[in-house]
């Protein structure tokens, strides 16, 4: 799960890492009002939405009035911003960010991610801040300080001073990084975050460090044990669809293709895809329905794969291992039932029940055409798909 | 032969009380599974599916001499089963629960590198379907009839491509010594790498199909074993060649956030080590059918 700019640095503050003072406002008056308890001459506004790359497409601006952060906020609110992080149908911004304006000696990296190589925490440091890391990484790797943390005995001041002095800090500030990594360090561990990016961590024009952006993503398995953090989810920045789809524990991903895919499990969900791409098409969604589904939870899925006005063709792709095939048969024939698919249909069914699930299907009288393989299944709603057209 | 698991391996079901517990004990019995106790705290004394259960996996090893383990335990209490495993002398792990935050693992797999190389507990998982050893012991939830036994190991992330390959090897008369699923979880216990060196050392075993997906640096490690270490040949398939990046898709170990962890990068790497390469999921079987015969 992902959080805005202005939440992570919430989170931050909690835990004592230097950040601007600031707040979020969904109005011009509410940013204007902001900027004046605020104070000071300097102000940043901010376009507040999950994706990176926002200075460029006119998301960040620098103002030196009050009259200019109401003209900014009135500019911001509303617009669709384009990143290269956003695809290009861009997204829409609804809430902005007012800081304080800060002077800016020096941009560095930092970032710190479960890292999956050696089960531990990493922090990723360099001296090159506000540009893309993985550039980077490809062009200078030699100025990026990769350290992990051994959960068992944790963090120590040593490895603070590693970052200190490989991000080329000196005097008071090696202090100061020497506390901020053990407080991400915290956060990161007691909040489950997955990945905190600071980029840029800056040395400010009175010489300390400030964490001028912050993004944070958390682990999904572990929100349960985080109702602070859940409440903090903005349901405007994600899918309708996925939205609709994660109520009723279904797995589903949009694509921008035109045949619907149901599959259980992960690894066949995208083999399903591949294989639809394969025979020249291309697939609308992922959506793994999971080990255990209900008759219920296939009509949903079925529902939410329709909404997609791009479906032009379905393909239900069941491997049977716990997932039993005549109760994904009794699903498809409670939901053509229950609405109409309109769509050509392809069934690939295997597995636990195999038998029961295909008589279930011919009984139904339904127009469903019936596959062997995966390969069979895949030609077929290609075919099927491009002779509807 | 096999790796991990045969005919005599003693099990032990960790929950056996809960539905899914009981469920997939009964499977692995039917399966002919040397199922010799099962564990869930407070239900120590009780019978279950014929088998006993303890409160403890310290109780049930003792009574039992059990060395191999499945815990059907759900995400919040699932680290500890594990640890619980690690701690009692359990050799062999399975972890299916799907939903264990990765900061737990981290702590479970610091927690079993506190033993001795020679008595550490391997751990398979958490968020996989299990190992099979056809004809000998299911110690997992996949359905048992789609393997036969014969000379092939499978190694895969995915629990359903697992089967899909295995169904489409049974099909073309080919067989499985062992087929073991890691999961699809970021942080797990067994590597790619970690099977092959069992499978390379089984006499057995005579050729691997390796079942990755995008997302981790699991594969690249592999190809630099099978590069250095594997006479045996390898068949490899991945998932995700159209997954975009940055997405989760539905492992939460399925994402692609570096260079070298697309579909396509993993599946050169591979190719550049000599492995063949399964060109689209229902080929698979038919992959390991052609490299049989180029190898008889």
């Amino acid at each position: 799960m992902n959080i805005h700019e202005y939440q992570a640095k919430a989170v931050l503050r909690d835990y004592g890492v230097p950040v601007a003072s600031g707040a979020v406002a969904f109005s011009p008056e509410e940013a204007v009002k902001t900027a004046k308890e605020i104070g000071g001459a300097v102000w940043v506004v901010k376009a507040q939405i999950h994706a990176g790359g926002r200075g460029k497409g006119g998301g960040v601006t620098v103002v030196k009035s009050i009259d200019d952060v109401r003209a900014e906020a009135k500019r911001m609110l509303g617009m669709t911003l384009v990143t290269h992080q956003t695809g290009p149908a861009g997204k829409q911004v609804n809430r902005i960010f007012v800081e304080e304006g800060c002077g800016i000696e020096r941009e560095l990296y930092l970032s710190a991610l479960v890292d999956r190589a050696t089960s531990r925490v990493a922090f990723i440091c360099s001296t090159e801040g506000g540009m893309d890391i993985e550039e980077v990484a490809a062009k200078t790797p030699e100025k990026i300080l990769t350290l992990t943390i051994d959960p068992a005995s944790g963090y120590s001041g040593f490895h603070g001073r590693k970052v200190a002095y490989a991000l080329g800090l000196k005097g008071a500030q090696v202090k100061q990084c020497v506390a901020l990594i053990g407080n991400l360090y915290k956060v990161v561990t007691e909040k489950d975050a997955s990945l905190l990016e600071i980029n840029p961590l800056v040395v400010t024009g009175d010489g300390d460090l400030l964490c001028l952006d912050a993004k944070m993503n958390f682990d999904s398995n572990a929100l349960y044990r985080h109702p602070d953090i859940v409440d903090m989810r903005d349901l405007d920045e994600e899918d309708p669809a996925e939205v609709e789809a994660s109520k009723f524990d279904l797995n589903y991903i949009k694509l921008d293709g035109s045949i619907g895919c149901m599959v259980n499990g992960a690894g066949l969900a995208m083999s399903t895809m591949d294989i639809i791409k394969l025979y020249g098409s291309s697939p609308a969604n992922f959506l793994d329905v999971g080990g255990g589904a209900s008759k219920e939870q296939v009509m949903n899925a079925f529902k939410i794969i329709l909404s997609d006005d791009n479906v032009k063709g379905i393909l239900v792709n069941i491997f049977g291992g716990i997932m039993r095939c005549d109760i994904i048969a009794e699903g498809i024939v409670a939901a053509a039932k229950e609405m109409d698919i309109g769509v050509p249909l392809v069934v690939r069914l295997e597995g636990t029940n195999v038998d029961l699930g295909k008589k279930i299907l011919n009984d139904s009288g339904l127009a469903i055409v019936s596959a062997d393989n995966l390969d069979d299944a895949a030609q077929k709603i290609v075919a099927q798909v491009k002779a509807a057209a | 032969m096999s790796i991990l698991i045969d005919r005599t391996t003693p099990i032990l079901v960790q929950g056996i009380s809960g539905k899914i517990g009981q469920f997939h004990a009964k499977e692995m019995i039917e399966y002919g599974t040397n199922v010799v106790g099962g564990v869930t705290p407070g239900k120590g004394g009780q019978s279950i599916e014929g088998v006993p259960v303890f409160n403890t996996v310290k109780d049930a090893v003792a009574s039992t001499g059990a060395t191999a383990s499945i815990t059907f335990v759900p995400p919040p209490a699932a680290a500890d089963s594990i640890m619980e495993a690690a701690d009692a002398g359990i050799k062999f792990c399975v972890s299916v629960t799907d939903g264990i935050p990765a900061q737990d693992m981290m702590r479970v797999k610091r927690y079993m590198r506190r033993y001795r190389k020679d008595d550490r507990m391997r751990l398979t998982g958490p968020n996989c379907a299990g190992t099979i050893s056809p004809g000998q012991s299911l110690l997992g939830i996949m359905p048992g009839h789609i393997y036969t036994p014969g000379p092939v190991g499978i190694v895969s992330r995915s629990g359903t491509l697992g089967y899909e390959a295995a169904s489409q090897m049974k099909e073309l008369g080919i067989g499985v010594s062992t087929s073991v699923g890691i999961g699809g979880d970021p942080i797990n216990g067994s590597s790619f790498k970690d099977i092959l060196e069992l499978f390379e050392a089984d006499p057995e075993t005579d050729t691997v199909v390796l079942i990755g997906e995008i997302g981790g640096p699991q594969e690249a490690e592999a190809a630099e074993f099978i590069r250095d270490h594997m006479t045996k040949p390898v068949i490899a398939y991945i998932a995700g060649l159209s997954a975009p990046k940055g997405r989760t898709m539905g492992h939460a170990g399925a994402i692609i956030t570096a260079f070298g962890e697309g579909a396509s990068e993993k599946l050169e790497i591979l190719r550049d080590v000599g492995a063949t390469i399964a060109p689209d999921p229902s080929r698979i079987g038919a992959t390991v059918a052609d490299v049989c015969a180029n190898a008889a």
